[in-house]
């Protein structure tokens, strides 16, 4: 959903794991639906390890422990790795995370991050064990993330780390544009160009 | 469905000659690396970018990395492409080329054939480079010669003038370049629950991690298998042959050799796939598809089949798979499917002995 981006705290979801796959954040039987319902993809984020074969909730899956909530979603190494299913991406933003905190993330899956109006913040390897510690010590604690300022800020320990974001992506979160709207935006200057160019 | 000109895109694109060196190709699908094979710059995007593609054929992209992995000597009898494939995504680990473009080079792959490129280029991305490049060679040109939508004529030679000139410089300086002798690579398999977590045939599971490292034992316990396990000998129930990776002619070539004069094993479930009608008609005119039936086997209509659960091939729950496909995750062949990635030699190994068997004994 486009939305506009500039600074969220909130408690988290922790999910310690490395190298989570877009295989594990949304299974291939569900690429073949035609919705693009926001719930429909949010209902199925994580599918095979937050339900069991028989449709139950899995008890000890992260997004069925009423501990733990929030729009910040923190995982371990390498985040979204494997296929360029963007439908990864979907059913995390349709599930209501805004934020996903990891030390690594795979390529494609970062960009269908940020074309969803999911930020994507990576973080070092240190910060991401701590805030994984003061979660497991408190699974109240909170993070601001700043897009601006471009800090994330671990609101436990008061430890604030600067991320990376390329100046176009931040440029459309902070704005709510998609590259089609940045596009259309441009439509003007790239038809004098054009014109110019010839 | 029918039609001559059906396939995975990964296999249809070069074939019919509508991947050519130099140009940029993108898709929505990471292993679209595959074209980087033919010299073109060739990867995996979603599909907001998808949208942007098809509403002004552009792409916004930051500039990649560069890395150069060079392969010298040559591979042992029984070793494949795909083989070399699973030995770089060990020693990578799968996010060992994140950021990075690969141009593969060195006398390995100046000596292999297309399909065993695509086949490298296809599994870049399990080492989470977006993209695979192999400078066009003599190998290309001779591929590419003649086929449907390739120039004709004056403008072929013209053409290939052109692609002679797609090769990094002998100055050229990578961000990161790596080198491996092609002795030390033996038949791949793996063990885990990504493309990285690999050993040799002959190999033992390592004993790393145990408490330490939590997705290690994850994935063994998802596996049902112990640090320092030897596979070798491991029944399997089914056995996959094809995808974007596996699913070409000289595939079926490498899995006919190994089944001729040999029977399935009973307890052996085997989907033989090809990439596109093309491919299941070049096995029928070559004959293999009566070595096949002869050995107990039957070809499976073209597809993406049991690579990825997405239609009706799943292998059971708790069921071992050995396949040629491209992914092992947890439940990447129908939940609680358990897969070995492996060659079609291996595979066909596997198929006919009903157990994880060096394909180099039956070679």
């Amino acid at each position: 959903m486009k939305q506009k981006f500039d600074i969220i705290t909130s408690t988290c979801v922790p999910l310690p794991l490395e190298n989570v796959d877009t295989d594990q954040i949304i299974p291939a039987r569900f690429l073949k639906a035609t919705t693009r319902e926001e719930s429909f993809f949010g209902d199925n984020l994580f599918r095979d390890w937050r339900y069991r074969p028989d449709g139950t909730p899995n008890k000890d899956f992260v997004l069925n422990d009423p501990a733990y909530s929030g729009c910040i979603l923190v995982a371990g190494k390498n985040f979204g790795s494997g296929s360029s299913r963007e439908h990864a991406a979907w059913a995390i933003a349709g599930y209501g995370f805004r934020v996903v905190i990891s030390s690594f993330f795979a390529d494609i899956h970062k960009n269908n991050e940020l074309n969803n109006f999911v930020l994507p913040v990576q973080v070092s390897e240190d910060f991401l064990a701590e805030l994984f510690a003061s979660i497991k010590a408190d699974a109240k604690t909170q993070v601001t993330v700043d897009l601006p300022a471009q800090t994330v800020t671990n609101l436990a320990t008061g430890r604030s780390e600067q991320f990376e974001i390329n100046g176009y992506k931040k440029h459309c979160l902070m704005n709510g544009l998609d590259d089609i709207d940045f596009l259309v935006q441009n439509q003007i200057k790239t038809e004098l160009w054009e014109q110019q160019n010839k | 469905m029918m039609s001559k000109d059906n396939g995975i895109i990964h296999v249809v694109g070069p074939e019919k000659g509508l991947s050519l060196p130099g140009m940029t190709i993108v898709c929505g699908d990471s292993h679209t690396s595959t074209h980087g094979a033919m010299g073109a710059v060739a990867f995996g995007i979603g599909t907001s970018e998808v949208e942007m593609v098809m509403a002004s054929q552009c792409i916004l992209q930051q500039k990649p990395k560069s890395m150069r992995i060079n392969i010298n000597g040559q591979l042992g009898k029984g070793v494949t492409a795909k083989d070399v494939a699973l030995y770089l995504m060990a020693q990578l680990t799968t996010s060992g080329a994140t950021g990075y473009f690969v141009e593969y080079a060195g006398d390995v792959i100046t000596a292999l054939s297309m399909e065993g490129r695509l086949t490298l280029c296809n599994l870049s991305i399990e080492m989470g480079a977006r993209g695979g490049f192999i400078a066009p060679d003599e190998t290309t040109f001779a591929y590419l010669k003649g086929r449907e939508y390739v120039p004709k004529g004056e403008a072929w030679d013209k053409a290939v003038a052109y692609w002679k000139t797609l090769k990094s410089g002998d100055d050229a300086v990578f961000d990161r370049e790596l080198t491996f002798d092609a002795a030390d690579i033996e038949p791949r398999i793996t063990y885990g629950t990504n493309p990285g977590m690999g050993i040799g045939i002959t190999e033992r599971i390592p004993e790393q991690g145990g408490t330490s490292n939590p997705g290690f034992q994850r994935a063994l316990d998802y596996m049902g298998f112990k640090p320092g396990q030897k596979l070798l000998g491991t029944k399997v129930d089914y056995v996959f042959l094809g995808a974007c990776t596996n699913g070409r002619i000289e595939d079926f070539r490498a899995f006919a050799s190994i089944v001729e004069g040999r029977r399935k094993a009973d307890s052996v479930v085997a989907w033989l796939v090809p990439g596109s009608w093309a491919v299941d008609l070049q096995i029928r005119e070559e004959g293999l598809d009566k070595i096949l039936q002869a050995a107990g086997f039957e070809i499976r209509q073209p597809g993406c089949s049991a690579c990825l659960a997405m239609n009706d091939d799943k292998i059971p729950a708790g069921k071992l798979a050995v396949s040629t496909s491209n992914r092992n995750f947890e439940g990447r062949q129908g939940p609680g499917a358990r897969t070995i990635l492996a060659s079609p030699l291996t595979a066909a190994a596997a198929a006919v002995t009903g157990v994880i068997t060096d394909p180099r004994e039956l070679v």
